[in-house]
């Protein structure tokens, strides 16, 4: 339990690092430190705390959480190929290592070539995918998931398509959302819920496109989550596994809409900015959960000679003690 | 320093894609012909002044509490250079010769232009420089800046500026396609300054009383040009004559739509 617990410490250092990211395009501070892997040709760890000021707190900051996530990164890949017997399991620890490796070096190259919107979009997608790995560990070591429910695991392929779908849907719209933040075009339509007054933009120009297209894509993904939704509450509403993680992604995307509104009525407030980004981020964690737990019957079918090897010692315990 | 290096093919690649091979540069103004010389006995001078119609939009203000130097360097209250206006005269306008030298070439001065930052702000807030004249930039703060410049023709760069009075020196190799670069500190987001580039010694920038002056200038018509960093350009059609000093080449600005 150890290994789960050391899991979602990742998962919430990672959450902590998204919001440092999200604060650094919010502040606008991502040229702050021009150069990279140094700062101001210092050591990254040796720069001097009393230079933290202006756009370097939050430039210099983010590098340094990300270097804290990318040393637990290490530990946790490491204590997965010690640890787990599932092999796959120790495939993805070194996949999360493989890409908190690659953030990084996206990270520095963004930096460098004063932000080009194709690295800085692929840095922020890579970073979506990372905390997915991170919360995809700490669901595979979870005691919930190695053991059998009462009833079962729930096998319903109708779910499993939706979940996915949603899913991926999340995902798509947060590329979308990146893309607009990283070529400027949060306020390329400046009203809300209008857009210029009517419905459809009366001009096209690429930040208006891609502005518009976030705004599409929200209706999208709400559509996409009532339905998961819908899904799990009235087939499986006695599932709390499945339910509980349902009604969390409502509440999110709600909140994420909402927070969406606000960005364009307080024209890019950093908080509410950066608030957006790390809800999207959440909603991307939860839909994929519950993705999961839908195709936990697979996960069973395919593994089970791995999961009784994973619980040989809490049974044989327990088997001693009857 | 090796991850840098290895990711730099990988980038260059992609720039290369992304951009087309890009356009060669042109020739620094150093190895441009010889200049074609302006008869001082002919030369005309251009004066005029740039007004500003109606209340100017007040100054956005700025908050200098992220930097404890900045708000040691001005603890009174701070705003934007946006609209320096007194006595309806408008400051900080970049006012050039945008057409009519035909094909004069000119040798640009070996005396730097000096951009300081000092006060956590840029002096001066705009500016113009030729092709191949070199630029020092200055921190006189003793705090970190660096300082960031984002043409449109010739490379975006980015320098660090951690210790007090370090300078750095940059030449723009050519000519800016928009004429402005706008420079800013990521570190101080307030901070902005603005550099005309051009191949030509004609430009000015408007002192306080609203005022400028283009001396030298070759007999001729011209489009001259008054640029403003928010109510925008305009353009007029001027003509001098030999040895004229021409005194109404004036210009009117007004605060541009809400929304612009």
């Amino acid at each position: 339990m150890w290994l789960h617990r050391y899991a979602k410490f990742v998962s919430a250092a990672t959450v902590l690092l998204i919001v440092a990211g999200g604060l650094v395009t919010s502040t606008e501070s991502g040229l702050a430190v021009p150069d990279w892997p140094t700062s101001y040709g210092w050591n990254m760890f040796a720069f001097p705390m009393k230079h933290m000021v202006g756009g370097i707190f939050y430039e210099h900051g983010h590098r340094l959480i990300a270097s804290g996530v990318g040393f637990l990164t290490i530990v946790l890949a490491l204590w997965l190929w010690r640890a787990e017997s599932r092999k796959w399991m120790q495939a993805l620890g070194f996949a999360a290592l493989g890409a908190v490796i690659l953030q990084g070096i996206l990270g520095g190259i963004t930096v460098l070539f004063f932000l080009p919107t194709a690295i800085s979009t692929a840095h922020a997608g890579l970073a979506q995918i990372f905390f997915c790995l991170t919360i995809s560990i700490s669901l595979f070591t979870s005691r919930s998931w190695q053991s059998l429910p009462a009833g079962g695991w729930v096998d319903d392929s109708m779910l499993r398509r939706v979940a996915i779908a949603t899913t991926a849907l999340v995902y798509a719209q947060i590329l979308v959302g990146a893309t607009m933040r990283h070529s400027n075009a949060g306020l390329a339509i400046p009203d809300f819920p209008l857009v210029f007054g009517g419905l459809l933009p009366p001009v096209w120009t690429p930040q208006i496109a891609i502005h518009f297209a976030h705004r599409a894509g929200a209706l999208v993904v709400g559509l996409a989550i009532a339905a998961t939704a819908g899904h799990v509450l009235y087939h499986h509403g006695e599932r709390a596994e499945l339910r509980r993680p349902a009604l969390l992604l409502v509440c999110l995307v709600l909140t994420q809409m909402t927070l969406g509104a606000f960005i364009i009525w307080s024209k890019k407030d950093v908080a509410i900015n950066t608030a957006h980004v790390i809800t999207g981020a959440l909603t991307l964690a939860t839909s994929l959960v519950l993705t999961l737990r839908a195709h936990r019957v697979r996960f069973g079918a395919a593994s089970a000679a791995d999961v009784r090897a994973t619980l040989a010692p809490a049974l044989d315990r327990s088997g001693a003690r009857a | 320093m090796h991850s840098r290096l290895l990711a730099l093919p990988l980038v260059l690649a992609f720039l290369a894609a992304a951009c087309g091979g890009g356009q060669p540069a042109p020739a620094p103004a150093s190895e441009a012909p010889a200049a074609a010389a302006v008869d001082p006995a002919t030369a005309a001078t251009l004066n005029g002044t740039v007004s500003f119609e109606g209340a100017a939009p007040a100054n956005v203000g700025i908050k200098m509490n992220a930097d404890p130097v900045c708000m040691k360097e001005n603890p009174t209250p701070q705003t934007q250079e946006t609209y320096m206006v007194k006595d309806g005269k408008l400051a900080n306008v970049f006012v050039y010769i945008q057409d009519g030298l035909g094909g004069r070439t000119f040798t640009a001065p070996t005396e730097a232009v000096v951009l300081d930052q000092k006060g956590c702000r840029y002096h001066p807030h705009v500016f113009g420089l030729m092709v191949g004249q070199p630029m020092t930039i200055l921190n006189s703060d003793p705090t970190l800046h660096n300082i960031h410049a984002i043409p449109g023709t010739n490379s975006e760069f980015n320098t660090a500026q951690p210790i007090q009075n370090m300078k750095t020196e940059h030449i723009f190799k050519s000519k800016e396609e928009k004429v402005v670069v706008p420079f800013k500190c990521d570190v101080h987001g307030w901070m902005n300054a603005y550099a005309g580039v051009l191949d030509h010694p004609y430009f000015a920038v408007t002192g306080e009383d609203g005022k400028f002056s283009i001396k030298n200038l070759p007999p001729g018509t011209y489009k001259l040009t008054a640029w403003h960093e928010k109510a925008g350009t305009k353009t007029i059609d001027v003509t001098v004559a030999a040895k004229e000093t021409k005194e109404d080449a004036n210009f009117s600005f007004s605060a541009p739509a809400a929304g612009n």
